[in-house]
């Protein structure tokens, strides 16, 4: 207490700061961002290179004159079509789905604040495929209808977990939603029973996650939708390091809680689009928050973590599709089974340590 | 009514009765009545699943080897049989397991001990061959007793211990982690997918008597440790230091019980593929009629998981029509609601 606690006098009738205080203050403030720019810029280039890799090496190279050649129109037999309708797709693909995940997951971890609370530990992710999943098999729906369904899901899930937490939002959310993520489990299982053997790789996209064989409308949907969807977060998101201190910091300090649940909404929606798209890719929005965050020094940032997600889907899917000899693995697949032990992994290291409890630690 | 003071005492949370043992004791049923109405439930329930279903049949049927019936009775019979032995080995470990870990959430399919049980058996067909239940059963058990030491392991490092959150988020993740494997094992043999998409739900259709008869004796097995072990249980509710000061050798026993758990979870996924949430629900529901002493929970969470297993079958076959709804999809529609109840009463405790 004494040594927190500075004497009154000093306290009460402070000087003015002097210049070399306010130096110090500015320099101190500006670190982290010159960091923080560094550090997307930097992630920035690193989903280039990833991006780069995916389109033309792996099984069919193409150099790069020849890919800038294809992507103006020009025929190259063979090479034009796999870059334009496998590898070229695929890339985008995965670029726009990690984005949709990284921030929608960062958005979750931290408005909760609780790193466990991502939308595929709480089933958000699961809502969404299993609303579609039930929309194509069950109700023979297709096209944008199902991305609604999809969004749905997503919504009522989080809802209800939502609501069954309660105000604690720690524990029990992530217990609540630990069973709905069952409930919806079972869900899609059971339609998977329902489908004939010609459809199950199709419903398997649903309970996975896979880039793969994605037309080009969907992905000009998914972009347009990300265009809109991802600077609208990242303007509401300036609340997101007051909202980080707790519901009543945050309320005390101006930011109402119609604004946090606007970001909640912004956040169910961009996974819900993922999934739309490409499934439930699993971990992807679990674990780009925390490795973001740690990247910047224990300080979130929405953007980096969407350039993370990227990096893993894009890094996931090449892994998927030529680590493995003759076997071409959808990138859920990869990602949930290097995923699941990184959360086994938070979960050891966060117990350690005192704060786990706030999400700060996950950093 | 000392002993069953103290153990009371030594288990928040995981009964109704808690927190008033002697008024809870004087407004339960008595033992009698409550053995009663268990077995009639039960008996109810296997005359339901006998005579319904997308076919309705009259119960003469069952008795005139003439009928024209006959052979769908036998059928019914015959799937009867094993989800009356699943649901009776599924409640009774979660019995086991929530009175083991003293954790109110614990339930084989929660925990992992179910996708443990899975993903072996999945190496055991893509990697081996293996076909026959005779080959898969030691795979189950294998995949289950690492999975559930792996979980207890994982979930216990660190400050606070094995607490129910962590046990159910370890589980999780463990859970989620293994089925990505497992669908990558999948995804590269086509015939093993075909047959597993069905299995990986969990019923009790179609599966024949030959099945059962080869699961019976490590049902068997696993229920009579279990059944003994319900002093230990009673013991362990104590506390470790009190236990250990009871003269009890704590970490045998734990043995001694998980052994109980992994025979009883790993036949029951072994034979009809991962059902969670009996094990959940029904050790709960038990405790409100018979209180905590685990001599009483244990049997009547046998009879209470059979019933329950052969009543969500039998709903399943009609409830959406013309398909089957498998019963670890129904026994998931009763849980997921019931395990939210219990984490919205059980509150901050956790």
């Amino acid at each position: 207490m004494t040594i927190t606690a500075p004497p009154l006098e000093t306290s009460a009738g402070a000087a003015p700061p002097t210049l070399e205080a306010v130096d110090v203050v500015r320099r101190a403030r500006r670190a982290p961002s010159r960091r923080h720019r560094l550090l997307v810029s930097g992630l920035a280039l690193l989903v280039l290179g990833a991006f780069a890799a995916r389109v033309l090496l792996g099984d069919y190279t193409v150099t790069v004159v020849d890919f800038f050649r294809i992507l103006f129109g020009e025929e190259i037999p063979g090479a034009t079509y796999i870059v334009m309708e496998s590898k070229l797709p695929r890339a985008v693909l995965a670029v726009l789905v990690g984005l949709a995940f990284g921030v929608g997951g960062a958005i979750f971890q931290t408005t909760l604040r609780n790193p466990l609370a991502s939308p595929d530990v709480i089933g958000v992710s699961l809502g969404a495929s299993a609303a579609a999943v039930t929309a194509i098999a069950l109700a023979g729906w297709s096209g944008w209808p199902v991305s609604a369904a999809a969004v749905a899901g997503a919504l009522a899930v989080a809802m209800t977990v939502r609501a069954v937490a309660g105000d604690h939002s720690g524990f029990r959310l992530v217990l609540a939603g630990i069973g709905m993520a069952a409930a919806m489990q079972s869900t899609i299982q059971y339609v998977f029973t329902r489908v004939d053997e010609y459809d199950v790789q199709l419903v398997l996209r649903w309970l996975t996650g896979s880039v793969n064989g994605v037309a080009w409308s969907t992905i000009g949907l998914l972009a347009l939708c990300l265009a809109v969807l991802l600077p609208a977060t990242l303007l509401v998101a300036r609340a997101l390091p007051v909202t980080e201190l707790g519901e009543d910091v945050a309320a005390g300090l101006g930011v109402r809680r119609s604004r946090t649940d606007g970001l909640m909404l912004l956040g169910v929606l961009l996974i819900a689009l993922g999934v739309a798209a490409a499934g439930p890719v699993a971990f992807v929005a679990f674990l780009a928050g925390p490795i973001a965050r740690s990247l910047n020094q224990g300080r979130t940032t929405l953007p980096a973590a969407g350039l993370v997600g990227a990096v893993l889907v894009l890094v996931g899917d090449y892994a998927g599709a030529y680590a493995f000899a003759d076997l071409n693995l959808p990138v859920g697949v990869v990602t949930g089974a290097f995923g699941a032990p990184f959360l086994l992994w938070l979960l050891v290291r966060g117990g350690r340590r005192t704060g786990s409890r706030t999400g700060r630690t996950s950093a | 009514m000392t002993t069953r003071t103290l153990v009371d005492a030594g288990t928040p949370g995981t009964g109704p009765a808690a927190g008033s043992p002697e008024a809870a004791a004087t407004r339960r049923p008595g033992l009698p009545s409550t053995t009663a109405t268990c077995v009639a439930v039960v008996a109810v329930a296997v005359v339901l699943s006998v005579v319904v279903g997308a076919r309705a049949v009259p119960l003469t049927a069952v008795w005139s080897d003439t009928h024209p019936l006959h052979p769908v009775v036998e059928a019914r019979l015959e799937r009867t049989l094993l989800a009356l032995a699943v649901g009776a080995a599924l409640g009774l470990a979660g019995a086991l397991m929530q009175g083991l870990t003293r954790n109110p959430l614990a339930d084989p399919g929660i925990l992992g001990v179910n996708a443990g049980a899975t993903f072996a058996m999945v190496i055991g067909m893509t990697a081996f061959g293996a076909n026959a239940l005779s080959q898969f059963l030691p795979l189950a058990f294998a995949g289950a007793a690492l999975a559930t030491v792996l979980v207890h392991a994982i979930a216990a490092l660190g400050r606070d211990g094995a607490t129910p959150m962590k046990l159910a988020i370890t589980g999780a993740a463990l859970t989620a982690g293994l089925m990505s494997w497992t669908t990558g094992l999948l995804l590269a043999d086509r015939k093993t997918m075909e047959s597993f998409r069905f299995w990986q739900v969990g019923t009790v259709g179609g599966r024949g008597l030959d099945v059962l008869l080869v699961g019976a004796p490590f049902l068997v097995a696993g229920a009579v440790l279990a059944l003994t072990g319900a002093r230990l249980l009673n013991t362990l509710a104590l506390g470790d230091d009190l236990a250990r000061g009871l003269g009890r050798r704590t970490t045998r026993d734990r043995l001694v019980l998980g052994l109980a758990i992994v025979l009883l979870a790993g036949t029951a996924t072994a034979l009809t593929g991962p059902i969670a949430f009996v094990g959940l629900v029904v050790p709960h529901v038990v405790r409100g009629f018979v209180g905590p002493d685990y001599g009483r929970v244990l049997p009547f969470s046998m009879l209470a998981g059979a019933a329950l297993v052969v009543l969500a079958d039998t709903v399943g076959r009609v409830v959406l029509p013309p398909a089957e709804v498998q019963v670890g999809i129904m026994a998931a529609a009763v849980g997921v609601p019931f395990f939210l109840f219990l984490i919205r009463r059980t509150g901050r405790s956790l």
